[in-house]
Parts: structure tokens; C-alpha cells; sequence
């Protein structure tokens, strides 16, 4: 792992109006993302766009694949062409892009993929948000496996979330998706973009041993293997096959005990590392809310209203949503009197915390099925059930 | 497994270029596969590229196997895709020359799509696409190049679906050079393969192969000689062809030969050119060697 200062070629320095959508595109130039594939998709195109436009500027190529799988497939190539890559989609593209997510993992790729959350099942509502996809997210591809997620509230947080994905993806030979939704995907504010010197951007750990002895799949002492690049002379071998530590399928049930639980633990040992929350007013906290992405803003007004009201609300803000904090959960379940999960779906983070909180303190949904947010009075209403 | 110093004979030179520690391979005997992968071993040892930058990309199949056999950067990808993996790997790294090596309905059936926009796009990459008429790794389907009448165990009362020409295919999307054999004409897919390295943009090279275990069991064909003998017997070599008299039936005839072998821009040449033409100096060139 390499911190180095980002690239000033693709850092936009400077103070801007943009969308949440727009501001990944300028995140990910600046992470050093040269490589962008993609398929246009509402309501996340403008990412997509954004950076067709800029970077023949910054030198670097945006490819329009023919669908999502394409997108994704080219990326995890370009990446072992030693790139840094990203794309963008939303639920049916991202449903697309499933099967490949687990061969990305499986192969310990990094890439970045950014789902601007629209209303599911299906085509759902293309225009209106949604978070329905966040168990997806974790789950989509088949067999065991752990990602990262992490859940933008702003396009400030989009900028600045787009880097740390990048920089998560590079440490943990991982796929990072940014689980944003329309809402803050669509919505303008004012975001800064610092000097490219005051921008850390971490670059994978090239193997840089004797060529003869490269081991593609051989963890380091961190538990993350080297890597190299297609190019380089060390003919390699990777392939989505269950693998030893040279990259060779091996088909039985040692090597696959092997192969699959480092794809998890690499993840879940740094999980700590990994996690990034914020709470407010947590410390005497009756009530804590739990909630991410454009929801947590709405969540903020009902939470106000509550502590007017004389409630001990505290906030817990999930940035990082997967590894999920469930050690923060669980103690939090010791001291509090309930959670209240607000999201826009039917309760899939809210049965995450229902299972860390295991019975101690009840967790209170607050559910929605996605088309426009919450009612703050629907969550005011959920605290104010739970302090009683 | 012998060793080298026990071997009467001198080692194969093609030994160089595949993993040795890997063989022997899982292809049953009688299998074409493996005499494509000598005539691209072969076509390795010829070339004077630098094969440190050559790599090769499959899918899902028992032509998928092959990127695991092959001493370059090798990539086992998923089914359908390695055309969409060989585009991103190609143009992350530009000085690479990409070989995706795979099957028909690796190529043609899941991964057709990719297929005719990589050609379309005239996307620097060579493709290999090993016809043995149905899907044979899971045991013999009927697959989108089988011939009307053969019969699979999906088309357990003959085909009766259109196959597709891939070579018409591959000429009527673009590609830059299309070429197709049998994997009895050893020296002409080397030859070919020799050709495809050293163009740029989209290449087809189809080699038709022996399914000997499902395809020919199944319609009764013999074995691996009787194959070769019908294909000794039934190929034509007919240079320049026009791309539709391509079909193959059922047990017919096949027209074998280099059909296409020109020049249009390949993907970056054009976005190179059509950005600089469109934004002046402000652009900067992406993967041209100075």
C-alpha cells in the first residue's frame, strides 16, 4: 500500500455547485480513476456523462459498453491492465452486473461500482429514489463473499466518498460500491474540491519480488496478496475458479475452505479499519437512529423535533454500510432503549440491527417503499412509540 | 509423469509457452482443442512479439480451460464475457496485444452481444473461437453454431434452430480479418493465427474441432480419426469467399480460408484521432507510444 498526492491533472480544485452525480465523476478523477465503463441508466447516467466529458482532459478512457455485464467485465480486465476503474448504474443495471461482482471478488480486483438507488423491483420507478438495493448489495452474487459499501448523505460526501472507495478498493483488493440513491445523486449543493497536494490517494501493493517467485494469491503478512499487472512478465494466472496461491484451480473442498474464507476474513479482520460512522448525541441516548444516505437528513429534522420535545435521541449514520458496525450495534444495545431504522425499503438494514441488538432492546422500522423520503413525522412518530 | 532427462526425444518446443506444471489437461482423447492450442503454442514460438505483452483471455467451456494452459498473462473470466474482459484489459494497457481464446457458445451464444460491438468497435484483440457444434463441458447441448439435423441432448430430435455463420457474422460487424479452419489444417491456423498477432483491430479466427466424447457419440460420427477424415474429405479452401456462401450443414461441406483482411480504425486509433480533431491540443492522447 502506497499513500501518494493525487494526480493534480484530474483534481478540479476549487469550490463548485454540482449534483451528487457529477460529483463521483470529479471523486473518482481525482482518486486517479483513468478507466470508466458504462451503460446509461437513470437516474445515474450524469455520472457517466460527466466523465466522457472531462477525460479527454486528464488522459484516460470512458468506453459506453453494450449493457452492464460488458461494463463491469471490462473493468475487472482494465483493472488487471493496472488501472484504477470505475462504472456506474442502478437497481436493473446493477442486477446485471451480479454475477461478475463475484468474479471481481474472486479474483480480488479492485473496482469501483456506484449505484444511484432508484425505486425497485424491476424497472420500479427509474426518476424516484430508493435504497432497496443495500441487501443486494451485499448479497447479489452467488457463494460467500464480503464488499464494501459505503452510503453518501451529500454530493460533498459523494466527492470524498468516491475517493475513500477508491482508496478501501486499492488496500483490500476489493470491489467498493458507493450506495448512494436519486435523491443525492440529483440534488445540487456546493462542493470543495481541495488542492490536489491535501488529496491522499492510495495506490494496491505491486509485487515487487523476484519475478519467478510471484504467488498472485499468496496473502501478506496484512492477509492482502500482492498484485501485479497484465504486462509485466510475470505470466500469471487468475481465473473465477476456486484457486490455490499460484491462481490454479484446485476443485475440493480444502482449498475452497481456504480460498473462500480469505475472501471474507480479509474484510471482516479489518472491519474496524474499515467502518466509518457518525453519531451525535449518542452518550445518554435513550433513542438512537440508525439511518444512511438521503435518509439520515430526513431522519435529522424528526430527530430535532424529538429532542424539542424533551426525548433523549442520539444519531448513529451509517457512511460505511457494509462491514455492517456490529459491535457498535451490540453495545449500544446495552445502554439504549430501542433503535429506529428509517430507510427506504421494507426493513433491510433495519433486520441488520434488529440481529446485533439479539433480543436485548427493540428495533423499531420505519419503512418506505421508496418513490419520494420519509415523512419526518413518521419518524418522529417511531422515537417517540420507542420512548415510551 | 516423465521427466525430460528420462525422455528419449528432445522437448517439444512449444513446451516453452505453456504450463507445464499443469499438464496433463482435462480434454478428453480425441478432443481438437489441444491441436489449436499447439498451432497458437506454435504461432507463440514464431512470433517476434515481445510475449511478456501478449495475453489471452477465456470464458466458460472446455475451450475456457485454455487461458489456464498458456504461459502469458492469462485470464479465466466468466461465461460469455472474456470479450468484455479482453476490451477493458486491452484498453487499460494499450501496449498489450489481447487474444481471447474460448468457444462457440462461450462466443456466439452468451457472449454474442459482446462479440458484435467488439467488432463493431474494431477493438484491438484477436479472437479464437474453437466451433466443436454444441456445448460440451456440460455434456452436449445444443449450442447457436450446431447444424440443422445434428442432434444434442437439448435437440434430442435433431436441430432445427438456424445456426449462425461466424465468419458472415464477424464480416457483416466489421471485423478487421476473419479467417476460418479446421483443426486439421495445422499449419494454416498457425499461419493465420501468425497473421491475426501482427494486424491490428478485430480478428475472427474460427477453428472447427472434433467434439468426439458428445457431439460425434451422439450423431454416430466414429471417432477422432473419422472426423478428421470427413474434414479431410469435405473442407474447402476457398480464399476470399464471399462471407454469405459460408453455412455449414449437417455432415456438408465446409469452406474454409482467410475471407476478410482489411483496415478500418481500430477503437483507440479512432477516439485518438476524433478527439484531437475535435479538441485540438487541450486533448491528451491516450496509449500512443511515443
Amino acid at each position: 500500500m502506497k499513500k501518494v498526492k493525487a494526480d493534480p491533472k484530474g483534481v478540479l480544485t476549487g469550490s463548485h455547485y454540482l449534483d451528487g452525480d457529477f460529483a463521483i465523476a470529479e471523486g473518482a478523477l481525482a482518486a486517479g480513476c483513468r478507466f470508466f465503463a458504462g451503460y446509461p441508466i437513470t437516474p445515474s447516467t450524469e455520472t457517466a456523462e460527466r466523465f466522457a466529458e472531462r477525460i479527454p482532459f486528464v488522459g484516460g478512457v470512458f468506453i459506453q459498453m453494450e449493457d452492464e455485464i460488458a461494463s463491469i467485465t471490462a473493468l475487472i480486465g482494465a483493472s488487471w491492465g493496472g488501472r484504477k476503474v470505475m462504472t456506474v448504474t442502478s437497481g436493473p443495471g446493477f442486477s446485471l452486473m451480479m454475477e461478475n461482482i463475484g468474479l471481481a471478488c474472486m479474483m480480488e480486483t479492485p473496482l469501483i461500482i456506484a449505484n444511484v438507488q432508484r425505486g425497485g423491483p424491476s424497472t420500479g420507478l427509474p426518476t424516484l429514489v430508493g435504497q432497496g438495493d443495500m441487501m443486494q448489495a451485499r448479497w447479489g452474487s452467488h457463494g460467500d463473499y464480503q464488499i464494501i459499501a459505503l452510503s453518501p448523505d451529500s454530493p460533498q460526501e459523494c466527492f470524498d466518498l468516491t475517493i475513500r472507495a477508491f482508496n478501501l478498493s486499492e488496500i483490500y483488493r476489493v470491489p467498493v460500491f458507493i450506495m448512494t440513491d436519486e435523491c443525492v445523486g440529483h440534488m445540487h449543493e456546493k462542493v470543495v474540491i481541495p488542492p490536489a497536494d491535501q488529496i491522499e490517494v492510495v495506490d494496491r501493493k505491486w509485487y515487487e519480488g523476484p519475478k519467478e517467485k510471484y504467488l498472485p494469491y499468496k496473502p501478506d503478512k496484512d492477509g492482502i496478496p500482492f498484485m501485479v499487472k497484465a504486462g509485466d512478465g510475470y505470466r500469471f494466472h487468475t481465473t473465477g475458479l476456486t484457486h490455490d496461491e499460484r491462481g490454479y484451480p484446485v476443485i475440493n473442498a480444502e482449498c475452497q475452505d481456504q480460498c473462500v474464507r480469505h475472501l471474507s476474513e480479509k474484510i471482516l479482520k479489518n472491519a474496524d479499519k474499515i467502518g466509518h460512522y457518525e453519531e451525535d448525541q449518542i452518550d445518554n441516548a435513550e433513542i438512537v437512529v440508525v439511518s444512511y444516505g438521503i435518509t439520515s437528513r430526513v431522519a435529522y429534522r424528526a430527530v430535532q423535533l424529538a429532542r424539542k420535545a424533551g426525548i433523549k435521541v442520539g444519531t448513529l449514520r451509517l457512511v460505511t454500510v457494509w462491514p455492517f458496525p456490529e459491535k457498535r450495534i451490540q453495545q449500544l444495545a446495552r445502554s439504549v432503549k430501542a433503535f429506529v431504522v428509517p430507510e427506504l425499503n421494507l426493513g433491510q438494514i433495519a433486520k441488520e440491527v434488529e440481529r446485533f441488538a439479539a433480543g436485548r432492546v427493540p428495533t423499531i422500522p420505519v419503512t418506505h417503499c421508496g418513490g419520494w423520503v420519509h415523512d419526518p413525522d413518521d419518524i418522529l412518530k417511531a422515537i417517540k412509540e420507542a420512548a415510551q | 509423469m516423465i521427466n525430460d532427462t528420462e525422455r528419449p526425444e528432445s522437448k517439444n518446443p512449444v513446451e516453452d509457452f505453456l504450463r507445464m506444471d499443469r499438464i496433463p489437461h482435462i480434454w478428453c482423447s480425441g478432443c481438437g482443442i489441444g491441436v489449436v492450442v499447439s498451432s497458437f503454442a506454435e504461432a507463440l514460438r514464431k512470433s517476434t512479439l515481445d510475449l511478456n505483452k501478449v495475453a489471452i483471455v477465456s470464458g466458460i467451456g472446455c475451450t475456457g480451460r485454455v487461458a489456464g494452459y498458456v504461459k502469458l498473462d492469462s485470464f479465466h473470466s466468466t461465461h460469455g464475457r472474456p470479450i468484455a474482459f479482453a476490451t477493458g484489459l486491452k484498453l487499460a494497457n494499450p501496449e498489450l496485444k489481447v487474444v481471447v481464446f474460448s468457444g462457440d457458445g462461450d462466443l456466439f451464444g452468451i457472449g454474442g452481444n459482446h462479440f458484435i460491438h467488439a467488432a463493431r468497435r474494431n477493438m484491438d484483440m484477436v479472437v479464437i473461437c474453437v466451433n466443436n457444434f454444441n456445448y460440451a463441458m456440460t455434456g452436449g447441448q445444443v449450442a447457436p453454431t450446431t447444424p440443422i439435423d445434428a442432434n444434442l441432448s437439448t435437440a434430442p430430435y435433431g436441430n432445427f434452430e438456424h445456426p449462425f455463420s461466424l465468419p458472415y457474422l464477424a464480416d457483416a460487424c466489421g471485423a478487421n480479418y476473419v479467417a476460418r479452419w479446421t483443426c486439421l489444417h495445422i499449419r494454416r491456423v498457425t499461419n493465420s493465427m501468425q497473421e491475426a498477432l501482427n494486424k491490428k483491430g478485430f480478428s475472427l479466427i474460427e477453428v472447427i474441432a472434433p467434439c468426439v466424447t458428445l457431439f460425434a457419440r451422439r450423431n454416430r460420427l466414429g471417432d477422432g480419426l473419422n472426423l478428421l477424415k470427413y474434414y479431410y474429405d469435405n473442407s474447402v479452401i476457398q480464399h476470399g469467399a464471399d462471407t454469405r456462401t459460408l453455412d455449414i450443414s449437417y455432415q456438408g461441406k465446409m469452406i474454409c480460408g482467410k475471407f476478410i483482411d482489411r483496415e478500418r480504425a481500430t477503437f483507440l486509433d479512432g477516439m485518438n484521432t476524433h478527439l484531437k480533431k475535435a479538441l485540438g491540443d487541450k486533448y491528451i492522447p491516450y496509449g500512443v507510444q511515443s
